[in-house]
């Protein structure tokens, strides 16, 4: 078996290992932040910078860094991506930085992002790395996306701020709560778990049809 | 200055602002160790007691960095501590109850990433607490998540012997599941004085 292009490595993060849908991983920003489509993306691509990044350099690193610390020291390098994010933010928009809030710091602690430099970045070459990094990110971003347009569309009305159904729409204020983001992640969930069924059952009469 | 007394905080960390039911903080663990009650009675109270380490070290840490003019480097000391207070939990743990170790297995290292541990570090901070104020938030906070956790526990238990259909086994029925106690919860707002 060849190794895996690196195209691959970047499409595996955005379907088929989503690191949200498939893998359930980076639950708190995935509920806490979703509250608009806008706040998702910009929390998906900050998540997408950090992860790129520290893969990029604990991929570099992974020779060097002794195997006793090293979680340690991929912490502080993501930590170290993380700091330059929350302050880029602030600085391009401050709205948006009051929206995120402490979710932006709180980065750090996405399960994904110390998961990838384990389980990928520690054994494989920077280029690889990179890319399975970035397309886990888009993939992040992707299912952040797809909760916070529901969640904006059900709770406010809206997408993208932009009105919807005009003004006799009442909203569904509960999406827009705490408890709407688990909703809406459990009903993602199941249209997951039947498509992944419904593939399967596919291949299976395929390979009954071609023996 | 913030000026919410020690008891409103507590009140609000436990009930209508719980860490996990209403930030989101630590869902990792509140979605992985919350299958049986024997494993997240013990997963709730070490993470309650390096939530407590984290703060009052956060706390000072923070006077520090505010002294020397260093915020930017908050998040990167603040983990560090962080781990070291899961290591020392960790040996602890291995140490003393070497069969509760092996069944929290690899989430016990992981309450380094749990959200909630630096997020109590980070709220605290950003919400100007000052030393008592921060404690309360702290121990609120790990009576909340111990709280949550135990909830689910004994939900997820119960529910084993329900007949879940297959399409929503697994993750997807524990998450509406957190969901509908995120509602319940949701109940109790306007105690304490809410947020």
């Amino acid at each position: 078996m060849s190794a895996p292009s690196n195209f691959d490595e970047f499409l595996d993060g955005i379907w088929k290992q989503n690191p949200i849908f498939i893998m359930v991983l980076g639950m708190c920003p995935t509920l806490a932040v979703t509250v608009s489509a806008v706040n998702a993306i910009s929390m998906g691509l900050a998540t997408t910078f950090v992860l790129g990044a520290s893969c990029l350099l604990v991929s570099i690193l992974r020779n060097a860094i002794p195997k006793q610390v090293r979680i340690a020291s991929y912490i502080v390098i993501i930590a170290t991506f993380v700091t330059v994010v929350d302050y880029a933010i602030q600085a391009i928009s401050l709205d948006l930085y009051e929206a995120l809030g402490a979710y932006i710091k709180l980065i750090v602690a996405n399960c994904i992002l110390l998961g990838r430099a384990e389980a990928h970045a520690a054994k494989n070459p920077p280029l690889p790395a990179t890319f399975n990094a970035i397309g886990m990110g888009l993939g992040f971003t992707l299912g952040l996306f797809m909760i916070g347009c529901v969640r904006e569309i059900l709770g406010a009305g809206k997408l993208f701020g932009v009105s919807l159904f005009g003004a006799h729409f009442q909203p569904w204020v509960v999406m827009v709560l705490p408890p709407g983001g688990f909703f809406v992640l459990g009903g993602w969930l199941i249209v997951f778990a039947a498509y992944q069924q419904i593939s399967v059952k596919r291949n299976k009469q395929m390979e009954r049809s071609q023996p | 200055m913030n000026n919410d007394t020690v008891a409103n905080i507590l009140l609000t960390t436990i009930l209508p602002g719980n860490f996990v039911l209403a930030m989101f903080l630590g869902m990792c663990p509140f979605l992985g160790v919350s299958q049986k009650l024997s494993t997240a009675v013990p997963m709730g109270i070490a993470t309650a007691f390096v939530i407590l380490v984290a703060s009052i070290s956060a706390y000072f840490l923070n006077m520090l960095l505010v002294h020397f003019h260093l915020e930017f480097l908050s998040v990167i000391t603040f983990i560090t501590v962080i781990a070291c207070a899961v290591q020392l939990v960790e040996m602890f743990v291995k140490k003393t109850f070497p069969e509760l170790f092996r069944q929290l297995g690899i989430y016990l290292p992981l309450i380094t990433t749990n959200c909630a541990v630096l997020g109590v570090a980070l709220f605290q901070t950003a919400r100007n607490y000052n030393f008592t104020q921060s404690l309360a938030y702290s121990i609120g906070g790990g009576i909340g998540f111990t709280l949550a956790l135990i909830l689910m526990a004994g939900l997820r238990e119960k529910m084993q012997l329900s007949n879940v259909p297959t399409l929503v086994q697994g993750a997807a029925i524990s998450v509406i599941l957190g969901g509908l106690l995120s509602l319940s919860f949701m109940g109790f707002s306007g105690i304490g004085g809410g947020e």
